[in-house]
């Protein structure tokens, strides 16, 4: 009997690989590989939109999983921390394709660590959507498997031209901005519009991202008496600018900056926040018919619950993302990459975080044609600071603050 | 016009600051030969200990500064004890990398405790304003507490018994072993107190600008460029060095594009390291 017990125990341990595995077999699954700045400079804004994929996948997964061909298919991330740096993208994105077999791609967060990632995607032909990458150039080197979420970051400051046009015809501007790839790239696209709108651009001047302090620019800035200051960069950059215009009373009217303002981190600068507004993606006051996936506010509802802090346009971005991809699957009715990227190229629906539509010209392929961008401002309400939508002005939570000072 | 006169005041205001943070680090090279590389880290520490105990007690931040001279001191003393000690006497880079070990550490442990977040600390102190320009009362304020501290460390480092002995171990560590001066306890004390000084000048440096866990690479880097211009291991030439650099600042950034300003220190670094390699202060303490 004892005998017999222990063949029988050893059988079931010979056994037990083959059932686990046939059980593994009958749940068939997508792998989504990507890399987030768990640290460095990009640390803030790149767990926003990891929030953003981590929700998606909870969302979809607690669905039953994304249905191709009524078949469901659980979704599976790999992902490492890239440090905010290109040379790790560059060796991790290899690693995603080559080693973990990922099936589909994020982009990691910022344009310059997403152009990175695009050359590694390209080469061995994975599908990669960018979301938190605005620059339009990566879409213009003949790339055929990137699909972009964002407003390209020519139309950055538009909304703030034509709100500042609204207050003040023919104002006087100062563009001040970092010397990195975005925001060199709204920089660009904001000089040529501003002229275009009639506005006489008084200084225009770029620093280095890692500027600490901007005295001196402050100082260069009152000294061509501008009404506004249109600029920055991404988020210590600006959250620092801010604070010293404040600190040296430069008495600017207006004050638009790239990426800082959004941040719900940014209103610990209290009174030196106030009128400061921001270019956003998007906002959970906009009100996107969505005809795929949750509503905003639902969206903005749930993350709240879920981490406990306000949702921001990079994880919305990041739910967004994933949105795409599963709309995409579903529409392919296969997870075959050159059939997902045929179905991303016939794309066009709202989200939650807007309308979607990609360039099928060779010369931008994947550039994002119709997604909008709101401007939102910081206001003090009953004392506490919000920040409130205030263009478009059909999307406007709050009547424009001006002149700020 | 005023303006040009305006940014070489803002200059010289945020250079004595940088002047404070290289003070730290050129006592640590002067007494004991070795390249302290959690400057930085402790610099982002001052900052760090200024806004959670000015958080926990709601008083003024400028009340917190000598608390935070103490336990900036006090960590000082714990880092030599744990990755510089045992470094002392050895090839230099053997200290180099240690002290970059811990430096990696601090700053892996800040981002796990705060991410890469801004922290910003409210400060009103008015200022000064003349047509249009404003010094604000945080840099005026940082400027004058960074003198008053440069004179207090010169006469400890001159007139008290501790100081002499710092002198003394900076000159020769085995004569002054010889006089019965007891070196290591020395030595550990001029570690902590030039950490010390890279913690008050990140809390004054807190005081004016908001700043991340990542803050200190920055002032690091401008650290050393004080620490070559005012001349290695010389505490009263890193603050004129400070100053310097301020002056350069200021002075260059009226007249060309900011991001021009980093090219010129550095091409000033060069030039002083080529033609002036004991620095452009050299009076130095350290009779080498």
């Amino acid at each position: 009997m004892n005998r017999l017990f222990r063949f029988a125990a050893a059988a079931l341990l010979l056994a037990a690989p083959a059932v686990l595995a046939s059980s593994a077999k009958a749940q068939d699954s997508i792998t989504i590989g990507f890399t987030t700045s768990q640290t460095g400079a990009l640390n803030v804004d790149s767990l926003a939109q990891l929030r953003g994929f981590e929700m998606w996948r909870d969302d979809v997964n607690a669905a039953g999983g994304i249905k191709v061909g009524g078949k469901p298919y659980m979704v599976k991330f790999v992902s490492y921390d890239d440090q905010s740096q290109g040379a790790r993208v560059q060796q991790l994105y290899t690693q995603l394709i080559v080693q973990d077999k990922a099936q589909f791609l994020f982009s990691p967060y910022s344009s310059g660590l997403a152009a990175t990632a695009a050359v590694i995607s390209e080469q061995y032909g994975a599908l990669m959507i960018t979301a938190g990458a605005a620059e339009a150039k990566t879409y213009e080197l003949g790339n055929k498997y990137l699909f972009q979420l964002y407003t390209p970051a020519d139309n950055y400051l538009t909304g703030a031209l034509q709100a500042i046009k609204l207050k003040k015809p023919g104002a006087t501007i100062a563009l001040v901005y970092s010397d990195d790839p975005f925001s060199k790239a709204v920089a660009i696209a904001t000089r040529e519009q501003a002229k275009t709108m009639g506005f006489k651009i008084v200084l225009d001047e770029s620093y280095p991202p890692d500027q600490t302090d901007f005295s001196a620019i402050i100082n260069k800035i009152v000294s061509a008496k501008p009404d506004a200051l249109l600029g920055g960069g991404h988020y210590p950059d600006g959250a620092t600018l801010t604070r010293q215009i404040h600190d040296q009373k430069a008495g600017i009217k207006w004050v638009t900056l790239l990426v800082a303002p959004d941040s719900a981190q940014f209103a610990t600068l209290g009174a030196s926040a106030v009128g400061v507004s921001v270019p956003s993606q998007w906002a959970p006051q906009v009100k996107y018919k969505s005809n795929y996936g949750p509503s905003s506010e639902s969206f903005a509802q749930r993350f709240k619950a879920k981490y406990n802090t306000d949702s921001d346009y990079h994880s919305a971005g990041g739910y967004g993302a994933g949105l795409l991809f599963q709309h995409a699957i579903e529409q392919a009715g296969s997870v075959d990459p050159a059939k997902v990227a045929a179905a991303l190229d016939t794309t066009n629906i709202t989200t939650l975080f807007g309308p979607c539509k990609f360039s099928t010209d060779p010369a931008s392929h994947g550039l994002q044609l119709v997604h909008q961008m709101v401007l939102t401002q910081w206001q003090m309400k009953g004392g506490q600071l919000v920040k409130e939508v205030i263009w478009p002005l059909a999307a406007s939570s709050a009547p424009i603050l001006y002149p700020i000072h | 016009m005023f303006g040009i006169f305006a940014s070489i005041v803002d200059g010289l205001l945020i250079g004595t600051v940088y002047g404070m943070a290289a003070m730290g680090l050129t006592l640590i090279w002067g007494v004991m030969n070795v390249v302290n590389l959690t400057h930085g880290a402790m610099i982002v520490f001052g900052m760090f200990a200024l806004y959670l105990i000015g958080d926990w007690l709601g008083i003024s931040p400028y009340a917190i500064v000598p608390p935070v001279a103490v336990i900036g001191f006090g960590a000082g003393v714990l880092i030599y004890w744990l990755s510089v000690h045992r470094m002392i006497g050895r090839p230099p880079l053997m200290s180099l990398l240690s002290t970059f070990a811990v430096n990696l550490v601090l700053i892996g442990l800040g981002t796990d405790l705060w991410g890469t977040k801004l922290f910003n600390i409210e400060v009103s102190l008015p200022g000064l304003s003349y047509g249009g320009y404003t010094f604000p009362g945080t840099h005026l304020m940082a400027a004058a507490l960074t003198g008053i501290i440069a004179v207090l460390l010169f006469l400890f480092l001159d007139k008290t018994r501790s100081g002499k002995a710092i002198r003394a171990v900076a000159g020769n560590r085995v004569a002054a072993e010889l006089v019965g001066i007891p070196t290591t306890r020395v030595l550990a004390l001029a570690f902590g107190l030039g950490v010390a000084l890279a913690c008050v000048s990140g809390a004054l440096i807190a005081t004016m600008f908001p700043f991340t866990v990542l803050s200190g690479s920055s002032y690091q880097l401008k650290s050393f460029v004080v620490t070559i211009l005012g001349g290695l291991g010389n505490p009263a030439g890193a603050l004129l060095g400070g100053i310097a650099l301020g002056l350069i600042e200021g002075l260059a950034t009226p007249f060309m594009p900011v991001s021009w300003t980093t090219v010129i220190e550095f091409v000033v670094f060069v030039l002083v390291l080529i033609a002036f390699p004991r620095g452009l202060f050299n009076f130095t303490f350290r009779r080498s």
